[in-house]
């Protein structure tokens, strides 16, 4: 299918899933792009795996009683990084087994209340793995206005939480208050997790986050550039990997993952400074030098 | 009036008394080694003098005030390896990001925060390499951007923990020679170091620390060999005390 055929379906009325998707998918590719740069450079590219899946229980169950799905994954998630990150003051053990324990948990609770509810099998698959259809109105409004939430959150508290991702010990001495930092970063990561499930599902959307902003790290060494890049990147694989599943009728979530590692491969080989290529015509240079 | 000064500071780590009654000043202008072997608490002073940890007991005074944040008028130098090298900003960047504390939350860097910035690297001769990313530099200019992020918040004392460890001896012989100009330049400097000739050699004063202080004073008032067999726990024989003899 030619591009021009895929922007015509865009605009077909009888479609009218299809544009909503994109924009759910675009913007909240955005969103994950720029908070994924945080979860990028603290390495807690594992909390956010823990925190996507922790986001299943709090869909289930409003899914079950018919709630508000976004504020029911946003509070299951929270409540799963608090408790990390209570537990983790134990010295005796380390963050990752903390984190290890409780995001299986959080989401095998999701599997037991979601095999209660009605339509469970089909319902379980549009968690995991994401979906076009079925997305209401008032779903786009909301994935606005909450993407618009947690960019203006991240341009408020971003010295802060660079601060503390470079030195914590300092960023403690000189005041900050770590622990509350640490806690509004992993509600911006829910936040940005449960706006991006509707379409990508809940297996892939660790994607979204760590991806785009991997490959924007290896194109530059500016953070101020790094967080333009993400979002940009991400936002133009979910549209393009839409537009793929679509022509060759993939799963949409797998699709845009699939996009994204190709542009990470395809920057990891060819990146001005810390690709492959660069860093082997270096050495060479290097070695022709001496 | 000292710029930095401790009484009877005692602190537990885990349940365990780890530094009991510790005293000690550092005026302007000087620059004090602390010295003592692993496990003797000086990080655990250092970062009680920061707030890092909460002290038992005792005070700390900072220009003759006691202090009511911990921390204030001091700048804190942490071991280098404590610092996030591959987090991509430049070295300006990170020396804005001593004052963040001070900013306050939602605001943004004034040009006041600038000059400073600037002013400390200037001091510590990084000026130059001011937008250059910090995962490029050598191990001791690191050593000196840290001491710039801690120098932008123009504090009275400099707190340095083992500021020479893994570099070569000329980048040694540079940072003392930096430190030395930053005490005469009216800051008091408190630097731990495993470097004890280095240290009896540029130092001032020096503290023998062994959970508490052993001993303190100019080096050429530390001749006795007793309080550094006991500071250090070693014999008669030791290599330590020949070079204690040596310098």
């Amino acid at each position: 299918m030619s591009p021009i055929d895929f922007l015509r379906d865009l605009v077909n009325p009888d479609l009218a899933f299809l544009p909503k998707a994109l924009l759910v998918s675009v913007m909240s590719s955005i969103v994950c792009g720029v908070v994924g740069c945080y979860v990028v450079l603290r390495g807690m590219a594992f909390i956010g795996d823990a925190v996507a899946h922790a986001v299943f229980p709090g869909l289930a169950i409003a899914f079950a009683v018919s709630g508000n799905l976004i504020l029911g994954g946003t509070i299951a998630g929270v409540a799963t990084a608090v408790l990390v990150a209570v537990f983790s003051q134990n010295r005796r053990l380390r963050e990752d087994s903390v984190i290890g324990i409780f995001f299986v948990a959080a989401f095998a609770l999701g599997i037991v209340v979601i095999s209660r509810a009605p339509g469970y099998a089909g319902s379980l698959q549009q968690f995991l793995f994401g979906s076009i259809t079925g997305i209401p109105d008032e779903d786009l409004y909301t994935v606005a206005v909450t993407g618009i939430v947690v960019l203006g959150a991240v341009f408020l508290l971003h010295k802060e939480f660079v601060a503390v991702t470079i030195d914590r010990e300092m960023a403690r001495a000189t005041g900050l208050r770590v622990f509350w930092l640490d806690i509004v970063l992993y509600v911006l990561v829910t936040l940005a997790v449960v706006i991006s499930v509707q379409t990508i599902g809940n297996i892939l959307v660790l994607a979204l986050l760590v991806t785009p902003a991997a490959t924007a790290r290896l194109l530059t060494d500016r953070l101020a550039v790094m967080m333009l890049l993400a979002p940009a990147i991400g936002g133009t694989c979910a549209l393009i990997g839409l537009y793929v599943s679509w022509s060759w009728d993939f799963p949409t979530g797998g699709t845009i993952v699939l996009v994204l590692t190709a542009v990470f491969l395809t920057a990891w080989i060819s990146a001005p400074k810390h690709g492959l290529l660069s860093r082997a015509s270096g050495r060479r240079a290097e070695s022709a030098a001496t | 009036m000292n710029a930095l000064r401790v009484s009877g500071l005692a602190v537990d780590l885990g349940g365990r008394r780890v530094l009991t009654d510790v005293d000690l000043t550092v005026d302007r202008g000087e620059l004090v080694g602390l010295v003592g072997p692993n496990g003797a608490g000086k990080t655990t002073l250092l970062r009680s003098l920061m707030g890092l940890l909460k002290p038992r007991a005792g005070e700390v005074e900072v220009d003759g005030e006691p202090v009511r944040r911990a921390g204030t008028g001091l700048g804190y130098v942490p071991q280098r390896h404590e610092f996030a090298w591959d987090f991509p900003l430049s070295v300006e960047g990170v020396v804005m990001t001593g004052r963040i504390g001070r900013l306050g939350l939602f605001r943004r860097p004034r040009a006041a925060d600038w000059r400073a910035v600037v002013e400390a690297l200037d001091r510590v001769r990084m000026a130059d390499l001011r937008t250059r990313p910090v995962g490029e530099l050598s191990g001791g200019q690191r050593q000196r951007v840290l001491l710039a992020r801690a120098l932008a918040l123009q504090p009275s004392a400099l707190l340095l923990d083992e500021p020479f460890t893994g570099l070569d001896m000329p980048t040694q012989e540079l940072l003392s020679d930096l430190l030395l100009s930053l005490a005469r330049d009216s800051h008091a400097v408190l630097t731990t170091t495993h470097d004890l000739p280095g240290a009896l050699y540029t130092c001032d004063r020096l503290i023998l620390l062994n959970r508490t202080v052993v001993a303190a004073g100019p080096p050429n008032e530390l001749r006795d060999e007793q309080p550094w067999m006991d500071t250090f726990g070693v014999g008669e024989g030791s290599p330590l005390l020949k070079i204690l003899k040596a310098v």
